[in-house]
Parts: C-alpha cells; structure tokens; sequence
C-alpha cells in the first residue's frame, strides 16, 4: 500500500509551549491508522497541524504526494481531507440538513450522498429537519462524521469519536467505521484501546509530543509490556 | 422551532403588546396609530445601523465602532451623487442612483477596510476597536475637511414620497412609510438571505464556530469579507435614506451607533433576528415616550432616556437579550 499521508519531524508550539517535538507517520491509503499515547500526548495536536489549524513550526506533511504544510485550513481540507474533531463540533443551531450543507464543496455534493449517508446513519434521516443541538450524544457524533462525508474525502481525520458515548451507542458507531473504512482511508485519534485496536490496521504511539513506536495493530496486541508502558492499558 | 426562540418571541410578544397597551390606555386610538407608525420608522433607522453590526459582531467578533460612519458616509455619497447628476435629470432617478451609489460605495468601502485593516487585528479585539474608533475619527474629519462643518440640507425626494396621507386615522408622511417599508424589506431579505441560502448558513455556522467552517474547506476570510461589506452596505442605504429627512452631517453616525449598540444589546448580541426584533421595540418605546414628553410632562427627558429604560427592564427579564443564548 503506498502512502497517502507522511508526517515527518513535525513541530509543532502552541504559545510559548512546544506541543509536537517530533512526531513521524505514515497513513497507508485504504488503511485505518490509530494515534496511540496518554492524555496530552500531543494526539489532537497531530490532527490539527496536519489540517493547519494550529501552524506546525518544522517538519513536512506530504498528502498524496504533494507538501501541504503552510496551507491555508480550508485549501487543505479541498484536496480531500474530512476532520471529525474531538467533542463534535457541530453548529448546534443549525438544522441536521444545514450543517450537512455547509460541508458541500460543489453544488449537489449533499445530494448526491444522501442515499449513502442515511444507509450509513439511518437516525439522521428520521430527524433531517431538527436542530442538531437536539440530538442525543450519539446522534451528534454519527452527524459530525456525516458531515465529513459529504465531500468525497479520500482522507478522514477523527478525534476521540468514542468520547462521552454509551456503549451501546460506541458499538454502532464502531460498525458505521467500519463499513467506512472500505472506502475511505481513516487517521484516528482514540483513547478508548479496545475500539482502537479492533477498528485499526496500523497504530502509532505518541509520548510527550514525539511518536515513539509504530506498526501493525496485531503486533501491537503482542507487545503486553508496551502496551502497559506507554498506554496503561492491558 | 426551538423552545428557546419561542420563549425569546414569546417574551418580545410581551414588551410589544405591553407598549402598545399602554399607548391605547394614554391615548385615542387614532394618534396610537401614528405613534405606532413613527415607532416604527425611529425602529426602521435604528435597524439599518444595527443589523451590520449585529452581523459582522457575530460572524467576526468586531465591535464595529465605525458602523455609524458608514451610515453617515452613505448619507454624503448619495448627496454627492444626486448633486453630480446633470441638470433636468428627474428628481426619481437623483433619488434611485444616490441610493444604489450609498449602497455599492458603502459596501466596497467595507471590503476594503476589512481586507485591508481589520483582518490582520482579527486576535485583538481591543486593538479592533481602537482601531474602528479611530477609523470614525478620521471619516469625521475627512466629510468636515470637505463638506464643512454645518452638515447640508435634506435632499428633495420624488413627489410620491413627499407628500402626507392619512393612515390608521392621523395623518402621516409617506416618506416615512418608505422607510418602514425599506427597513422591513431589508429585514425580510436579510433574513432570506440567512436561512434559505448557502452563504446565509456558512455565515450562521461561522457564528457559531468559525475554525470547523473552515476546516470544512471553506474559504471563511472570503466570507468575512462579504459579510463585513454587506454590513457597512446596508449602514450606508439607511444613511442615504435618512437624508431627505435628517439631511447630512460629520456627526450623524454617532448619534444613531449608540442607539444601534443598544439594539444589539437588547436582541441579544450576534442574533440578527433579536437585532431586528429590538429595532421595532426600541422605536416604539422611544415614539410612546416622545408623546407622552409632549403631552404630559412638557419636557423631552423621558424621550431622551427611553431607550436607555428598555433596555434594562429587558435585561432585567433577560440578561442575555431577547435573542441571546447565555454564552452570548
């Protein structure tokens, strides 16, 4: 599989604190690819400097082959990137139609994915017309990654979907994903290690801003130890 | 519709009916009809300020300080351009081409303030009002360096809008009605333009979380700088359609931009149907107090502080405004 996102030494300061001191990664295109390490890692910080919400310092992020690191937010997102952020996002305000429309980066986009999008998230059909605040939990994450299917992405950035959601609601979404990841090529970010492990292909771990170890997730579900040092989980 | 919007109209129903009421109590009924009329042509003037600065604070964050310049600016435009017409072009056409040349010049006016000036200040906001501030300062100057300090007479409408009729059992200038009839179009239009096209949801989302717009591939700064032009656009259509009225003069935006920042107040800040809601109730509250000035007390005080009456009995029944969430 050849690559479609690399990231390569990226450093990355918020303020006056250096965030990211190094992080390496590869996301193999048709892959899902999980970011691996404790809380304040530098996880989401990965994320949003490969989309330019946050301006990395140094480093190189090449998609598709091509440099996109200095890119403005929204030219990067056109190249065919779909970011699903940590606690949603979603314009509460907005009906569930309206937010899906903003996503629209050509007329008819929204459209032409309708049919798919309700197959994926049959809740978001029964309830087209509400306003998004009204949704439950759940309902507002399904939206969030709605949203970044509206385009035709060939990559989804998605931070902690599993964050604050039931179980039951977390093994829907989990089938959602998966059925997603046929077709789509997915860097997750998620703390939740039993979700991660059985959604992803690929897995790196970060530790205080740098990627330390990075593999295949079923070598990972191997190393006990590493995955006790770096992530406390067993 | 939500249950928040149907409390804040409920409480709007109130203050309205509530108004209204009290005029029906005081007065007969067919000077109520005038002084419902003229509330809402003061409400019409105080909403052409208000709606850009509601719009361009919600989706930017910009306390526009220099909104009422372009109101003012749009007023000396239109002069400028009814004036430059050759001699024998009908008094309509005047009218027509100083309304459409306030509006364009107003709005490309915008654009280029904030492409050029308020856009780099986009993460220090007290900069940006330092900075609306002394834009202000500067228009003020430049129309009195030009035009002088005593201002210039009201410009002649066409003949069917100069004239009176007799509406609801008074009598009334059909200028007037103009307005409220401008004011309510521009309302309507506004609002079509917010809820039943693209741009209008890009500029709702971006009000409530600008970064996931853009992270949604759209080009925000474009839209800022649309909507930061439609709003000094619409400033500088009320100032042109004040003038036949209250003519041109340096100091005519900052008398109606506090008014104005009231009204944003009052409808809840960067509710564009709160703003347009608090225009009606702010111009009717001020209209009743006029008369009851005239006619009972002899003295324009209460007139004079109305506005500043309504404003805290509504904050007291809601302190984020009609419209406001409590984050706002």
């Amino acid at each position: 599989m050849s690559a479609l996102l690399e990231v390569q030494g990226l450093h990355t300061y918020i303020g006056q604190y250096h965030i990211l001191q190094g992080v390496d990664l590869t996301v193999p295109e048709g892959s899902v690819t999980v970011l691996l390490g404790r809380n304040g890692a530098g996880k989401t910080t990965t994320l949003r400097s490969i989309l330019g919400l946050w301006k990395p310092q140094r480093g190189r992020i090449r998609f598709d082959g091509r440099d996109i690191q200095g890119l403005q937010t929204h030219a990067i997102a056109r190249l065919g990137i779909g970011y699903v952020p940590e606690h949603r996002a979603i314009f509460r305000q907005l009906t569930v139609e309206e937010n899906l429309k903003v996503a629209e980066r050509s007329k008819g986009d929204l459209q032409a994915r309708q049919a798919f999008l309700f197959k994926l998230f049959p809740d978001l059909q029964k309830q087209y017309h509400w306003p998004a605040g009204q949704l439950s939990g759940g309902q507002q994450q399904m939206l969030a990654i709605a949203r970044a299917l509206v385009p035709e992405n060939r990559l989804l950035l998605i931070d902690e979907p599993s964050e604050g959601l039931a179980p039951v609601i977390i093994e829907q979404l989990m089938e959602a994903l998966r059925s997603l990841s046929a077709s789509t090529t997915v860097l997750l970010v998620e703390q939740n290690f039993r979700v991660a492990s059985l959604l992803a292909e690929r897995y790196t771990i970060i530790e205080d801003g740098r990627s330390v170890h990075q593999g295949r997730m079923e070598d990972l579900l191997r190393e006990q130890d590493l995955i006790q040092r770096y992530l406390g989980a067993a | 519709m939500l249950p928040r919007y149907r409390r804040s109209l409920l409480i709007s129903l109130a203050f309205l009916g509530g108004l209204a009421a009290l005029d029906l109590i005081l007065f007969p009924a067919g000077q109520v009809g005038v002084i419902l009329l003229s509330g809402l042509y003061q409400g019409m003037l105080f909403f052409l300020v208000a709606a850009g600065l509601s719009i361009v604070f919600g989706l930017l964050d910009v306390l526009n300080m220099a909104q009422g310049s372009f109101f003012m600016l749009g007023a000396y435009l239109g002069f400028a351009v009814y004036g430059a017409l050759p001699e024998g072009t009908p008094v309509t056409w005047r009218f027509l081409a100083a309304l459409v040349a306030a509006t364009v010049g107003g709005g490309l006016l915008g654009a280029l303030v904030e492409r050029s000036l308020i856009r780099p200040l986009y993460a220090r906001p007290i900069f940006q009002i330092v900075l609306t501030l002394g834009l202000a300062t500067v228009a003020n100057e430049i129309v009195r360096a030009i035009y002088g300090p005593a201002g210039l007479i009201p410009i002649t409408p066409p003949a069917a809008l100069d004239t009176t009729i007799s509406v609801l059992g008074g009598r009334f200038e059909t200028y007037r009605l103009f307005i409220i009839g401008m004011g309510a179009t521009l309302m309507a239009l506004t609002l079509l333009l917010l809820h039943r096209t693209r741009l209008g949801i890009i500029i709702r989302a971006g009000v409530e979380d600008r970064e996931m717009v853009e992270a949604l591939g759209v080009p925000i700064g474009r839209v800022f700088t649309l909507t930061f032009a439609l709003g000094c656009a619409i400033a500088a259509l009320g100032g042109i359609t004040a003038a036949p009225y209250i003519g041109a003069y340096p100091a005519m935006g900052d008398a109606f931009l506090l008014n104005a920042i009231i009204v944003v107040v009052l409808g809840g800040m960067s509710s564009f149907e709160g703003t347009a809601v608090a225009s009606i109730l702010v111009g009717l509250a001020r209209a009743s107090a006029e008369q009851v000035s005239l006619e009972y007390l002899g003295s324009p005080l209460l007139a004079t502080v109305s506005i500043l009456l309504i404003m805290i009995l509504v904050l007291l029944v809601r302190p984020s405004g009609l419209f406001g969430s409590e984050t706002s």
